[in-house]
C-alpha cells in the first residue's frame, strides 16, 4: 500500500533521514520505535510532504506521491495524527472535526462519519462546543484522531499517540487504535512506548539516528535481545 | 456639537477599521506587517477618482472597481515581494515592504504628479438632521453604511463560511491546516485580497470625505490604522474594528480641545496601550496544552 525506496531528507545542511526503505500492506498495523531525534517524525512528515526529501522514492497504491502537494496526499487517502496533537487551539472540538473533512463536499458522508467518530470517542460528543485548547491532553489526543478519520482516510500515520499520557488512558487509546484498524484502516504508528507499539503491530521497524537498524515481524522484535535492553527497558 | 463630533468620530474611525482589518488578516496569518498597506488604500483612492473623473461610473461602480484593483495589487504585492521570502529571516519580508511601499508611492508621485487632486462627487450631498442635536451628511451616513456592510459581509466569512474556517486554521496552525487538505498558499493569497479590497474601499471613501487625493495620502491613515490594529490586539479581527472606532473617536473628541496635536493623539494612544495592555485590547493568548 505504502513504499518507501530509499528515501534521504534534510533540515538545512543536516541529513536526518539517511536512505530509508520501508513497505506497509493493506490492513497492517506498521510501527516505527526508536529513541528521540531518530527521525521517526520526518519519516511521517516526509510522506505527507511537509518536508521534502531530497532523493528516493514514495510510492501510495501503486502512485509516485514524492513531494506531491500536501492536500493531494490527504485526498489520495493518507491522514496523519501529528506528534503533541496539533488541535486547533482556538476553535470548538466541532470545528476542529468539520476541518478533518475539508476535502469532503458531501454533507451526508460527513454527518455518517461523525457518528463513526462520535461510537470511538463518545466523549467528543458532549464536548462539541468547548474550545479545544481547554480540553485534557487524552481529550485532545482523540480529537485529533477522530479529525484525522474525518478525512476517510485508507492509510492513517500517528505520531507519538501516547506521549504526555496517563497509562490507562494510553492503553485506552491504544485499543481504539486497534478498532480503526479493524474496520479496515492501514496504521502506520510512531511510537517511543516500544513496549505498547509493538504489542499491537504486525511488523517493526527500529530506527536509530536516520537509519532502519532492525526490521522485523513485531512478535521477533519484542523478542530480540537488542531492543530488549535498547528499547524495552528489559536488562 | 458633541453628537455631531460623535458622528465624525465614528466616520473617520471607520475607515480605520477598515485600514486595520487588512493589517490585522495579513498579520495575522503571516505574522507580517504588510507596510505596504497604506499605499493600496493609496491607490484604491485613485483607481476611485480616475473612474469617477475619466470614466464617468457612478460611485457604487467606481468603489467596487477600486475595490477589486487593489484586491489584484495586493496578490500582486504578496506573489512579488513575500511569497519569495516566506522562509527567511524574519527582518527580510519586513524590509520589503517598506520598499514595496517606497516604489508605489514614488510610482503614484510620476504617473499623476505631487499635487492632490479633489473628488469630484457625482452624488447629490445632503445634510440629515434628525430632532435638534442629531445631524449626519449623506458622505458620513455613505461611510459608516459602507464600512458596516464590509465588517459584518468579513465577519460572516471568516466565521460561518467554510473558506473562513480554512483562513482561520491556517493562522493558527500552518502545518496542521496543510494536513487538513487546506491550500495555504490560495489561503494566504486570499487574506490579501480581501485586506486589500477593505484599504482600497477605506482610500476610495476617505477621498470623497476630505475631498482630496495625493500619492503621498497613505502615510497618516495607514499608521492610524495600523494604530488601531495593534490597540484591538493585533491578528484579532473584532479587535480591528472596535480599535479603528475608539481611535477615529479619540482622535476627532481630542482634536476639539487640542486641535494642533490631532496626530499626535494617535500615537499617543499607541504608547499607551503598549505600555498597559500589550496585547490589544481583544487580544489574548490561549493557553495551548501540550
Amino acid at each position: 500500500m505504502l513504499v518507501l525506496e530509499n528515501i534521504v531528507t534534510h533540515y538545512g545542511n543536516i541529513q536526518a533521514l539517511k536512505g530509508i526503505s520501508l513497505k506497509i500492506n493493506k490492513g497492517e498495523i506498521v510501527t516505527i520505535i526508536g529513541a528521540n531525534g531518530a527521525g521517526k517524525t520526518t519519516t511521517l512528515k516526509t510522506i505527507c510532504s511537509l518536508v521534502k526529501p531530497t532523493s528516493g522514492k514514495i510510492f501510495f497504491e501503486g502512485n509516485d506521491i514524492t513531494s506531491k502537494h500536501t492536500s493531494d496526499i490527504v485526498e489520495a487517502g493518507i491522514a496523519l495524527v501529528p506528534e503533541g496533537r496539533r488541535v486547533f487551539p482556538k476553535m470548538t472540538v466541532m470545528e476542529n472535526l468539520s476541518l478533518g473533512a475539508y476535502l469532503n463536499n458531501d454533507r451526508n458522508k460527513i454527518k455518517n462519519d461523525l457518528e463513526k467518530v462520535f461510537d470511538l470517542f463518545p466523549v467528543l460528543k458532549n464536548r462539541l462546543k468547548q474550545v479545544s485548547g481547554t480540553l485534557s491532553g487524552g481529550e485532545q489526543q482523540m480529537l485529533a484522531m477522530g479529525r484525522a478519520l474525518m478525512a476517510r482516510p485508507k492509510l492513517l500515520l500517528l505520531d507519538e499517540p501516547s506521549m504526555g499520557l496517563a497509562p490507562k488512558i494510553v492503553s485506552n487509546i491504544f485499543d481504539i487504535i486497534q478498532q480503526i484498524n479493524s474496520e479496515g484502516t492501514t496504521i502506520l504508528l510512531v511510537e517511543q512506548n516500544a513496549q505498547m507499539a509493538l504489542s499491537i503491530a504486525n511488523k517493526g521497524y527500529v530506527m536509530e539516528t536516520g537509519r532502519f537498524i532492525l526490521e522485523d515481524s513485531a512478535n521477533t522484535l519484542l523478542n530480540n535481545e537488542e531492543v530488549k535492553k535498547a528499547y524495552l527497558g528489559e536488562s | 456639537m458633541f453628537f455631531e463630533q460623535i458622528i465624525n468620530g465614528l466616520a473617520l474611525g471607520s475607515t480605520y477599521s477598515l485600514i486595520a482589518l487588512g493589517y490585522t488578516m495579513v498579520y495575522g496569518i503571516l505574522e507580517l506587517i504588510n507596510f505596504a498597506h497604506s499605499e493600496i488604500y493609496m491607490t484604491g483612492a485613485f483607481i476611485g477618482l480616475t473612474m469617477v473623473t475619466v470614466y464617468k461610473v457612478p460611485f457604487p461602480i467606481a468603489l467596487l472597481i477600486s475595490m477589486a484593483g487593489s484586491c489584484i495589487l495586493g496578490v500582486c504585492i504578496e506573489k512579488a515581494a513575500y511569497k519569495p521570502l516566506r522562509k527567511a529571516n524574519r527582518i527580510a519580508p519586513l524590509i520589503s515592504a517598506i520598499g514595496v511601499s517606497i516604489f508605489l508611492q514614488n510610482l503614484a508621485l510620476i504617473i499623476a504628479g505631487p499635487q492632490a487632486r479633489a473628488f469630484p462627487k457625482n452624488f447629490k450631498v445632503t445634510t440629515i438632521q434628525v430632532g435638534s442635536l442629531f445631524k449626519i451628511s449623506s458622505i458620513q451616513l455613505l461611510i459608516l453604511l459602507v464600512s458596516i456592510v464590509l465588517m459584518i459581509g468579513l465577519h460572516f466569512l471568516i466565521n460561518k463560511t467554510k473558506i473562513g474556517q480554512a483562513i482561520r486554521a491556517t493562522a493558527q496552525d500552518k502545518e496542521t491546516a496543510q494536513l487538513m487538505g487546506i491550500k495555504i498558499d490560495r489561503i494566504i493569497s486570499l487574506t490579501f485580497a480581501i485586506g486589500s479590497a477593505l484599504g482600497g474601499a477605506a482610500g476610495v471613501l476617505v477621498g470623497v470625505y476630505f475631498n482630496s487625493v495625493d500619492p503621498m495620502m497613505g502615510f497618516f491613515p495607514g499608521l492610524k490604522g495600523f494604530v488601531a490594529a495593534v490597540l484591538g490586539g493585533i491578528g484579532n479581527i473584532p479587535g480591528a474594528m472596535v480599535g479603528g472606532l475608539i481611535l477615529g473617536l479619540v482622535e476627532v473628541i481630542g482634536a476639539v480641545y487640542m486641535s494642533q496635536y490631532k496626530d499626535a493623539i494617535a500615537f499617543a494612544v499607541l504608547i499607551i496601550i503598549l505600555l498597559l495592555k500589550p496585547t490589544g485590547l481583544l487580544g489574548q493568548k490561549v493557553q495551548e496544552k501540550v
